[in-house]
């Protein structure tokens, strides 16, 4: 393989894991908080997904693409060389934002493991497979409690449309176009961010229809870009801090 | 029998008696988890696939698996993750259906593609086996496991849920 498709697959690669590292954590900070007891279980066992499928994709970089031990990789990293979404990074807010942002996320990365399906580095299309399944209990999850707070009209709808209201934009941003988008279409890795915007839109349209909400105008929208390029908000360093906080006490401790 | 065959019959003992920490009823090979098992100048082999891809058990499973085929069998082990494999829900036995039922879990309808949908309703109960029931949430108590509420006998169960 070229050394610069294996750059931009690991560059893939990196930023989805990045992605599901970040928002995982996010999720794992409802522990002990949720609503009601079932989303309280709900968003840490998502959390626990989240952070087992990173764990699975930093492991491919160090199997097949020379990269570090996950552990080491995911805990002492500098925040500018994270390349996870904005939306991810935001503190988890109110139980609406954080189930507005588990909505419009997992189905983008549903689209974009639909598309891995056909990937040409194996090890991903694999992992893909695996994820694929599991992922669908995260969007009928999503899903339902977005369609029940809806449908029940008043504060819950209001409050569903404020949270798409704010998360819109942010949302977008998972789409930021990568460099090397077009090598890795024409490698056949996967579509590139673009097409995957476009089947994402065409997926959630259709359940805020159902919940009555107002998609804010895509064309209007400037979508918050940033984060794959290592700009970040100013909550991905204290988020870092705590997170790697245990391993950086002794790196070498074998757990 | 050849005396590889009488070893290879003796690791399939061994890991019948490698459970599920989370489900002690089930053994690995009930689960599905097991790929493969060969002699490799000596050492036995043994090809896995973890249920859900972020796990937790996975590693005390491989450990166990280990401890025990050596123990049994006196043999070095290798235990490594088959990636060619994708573990799913129509992999458990039905033996393994039938413990988890009597365990009081229920077990994963066959899993035909559209697995989230075809658990909405009608999870057959493990306690009163009555079908008049409804999901309470697609996450349990562990990553495998779905809570379901029977509304003819009042309780509310898990249920190892079918995934593609």
């Amino acid at each position: 393989m070229q050394a610069s498709l294996q750059k931009a697959i690991a560059a893939l690669i990196t930023k989805m894991a990045d992605d599901e590292l970040i928002l995982g954590h996010r999720n794992s900070e409802w522990t002990g908080l949720g609503p009601v007891m079932e989303e309280d279980i709900a968003f840490s066992s998502m959390a626990q997904d989240k952070i087992g499928h990173a764990w699975a994709l930093y492991r491919i970089l160090q199997e097949h693409l020379g990269g570090e031990d996950p552990d080491t990789f995911a805990f002492m990293r500098a925040a500018a060389d994270f390349t996870c979404c904005h939306l991810v990074e935001m503190p988890i807010g109110t139980y609406d934002f954080s189930l507005m942002r588990h909505f419009l996320f997992d189905h983008a990365e549903a689209v974009r493991y639909e598309s891995l399906q056909q990937c040409s580095f194996l090890p991903l299309q694999q992992l893909g497979k695996k994820v694929k399944g599991e992922l669908k209990y995260h969007t009928l999850h999503a899903n339902a409690w977005l369609l029940q707070l809806c449908k029940g009209g008043g504060e819950g709808h209001r409050r569903m449309q404020a949270a798409l209201d704010n998360c819109f934009a942010l949302a977008c941003g998972i789409f930021e176009p990568g460099t090397d988008d077009d090598l890795l279409a024409d490698a056949g890795i996967y579509p590139g961010e673009q097409a995957l915007y476009e089947k994402w839109l065409n997926t959630i349209y259709p359940v805020l229809v159902k919940a009555s909400l107002n998609l804010p105008d895509p064309a209007a929208v400037a979508p918050q870009y940033g984060g794959r390029y290592g700009k970040h908000t100013t909550y991905l360093q204290p988020l870092l801090e705590e997170m790697g906080e245990v391993f950086r006490l002794d790196p070498g401790a074998s757990w | 029998m050849t005396t590889t065959q009488n070893i290879t019959a003796a690791i399939y003992n061994a890991l019948e008696q490698v459970m599920d920490p989370e489900i002690p009823v089930l053994n690995v090979l009930e689960l599905g988890m097991i790929t493969g098992v060969a002699l490799d100048n000596g050492t036995a082999c043994i090809k896995m696939i973890p249920t859900f891809a972020a796990c937790p058990a996975i590693s005390v499973i491989q450990q166990n698996i280990r401890t025990t085929v050596h123990k049994l069998t006196g043999l070095p082990v290798r235990v490594s993750i088959d990636h060619d494999v994708q573990w799913n829900s129509n992999r458990l036995t039905e033996t393994a259906k039938q413990k988890l039922r009597d365990f009081g879990i229920a077990a994963p309808q066959k899993n035909t593609g559209s697995a989230p949908e075809e658990i909405m309703l009608n999870t057959p109960c493990p306690h009163c086996h009555s079908e008049n029931t409804y999901l309470r949430s697609p996450f349990g108590s562990a990553l495998c496991r779905a809570i379901h509420y029977c509304k003819d006998c009042g309780m509310v169960f898990e249920q190892f849920k079918p995934v593609e």
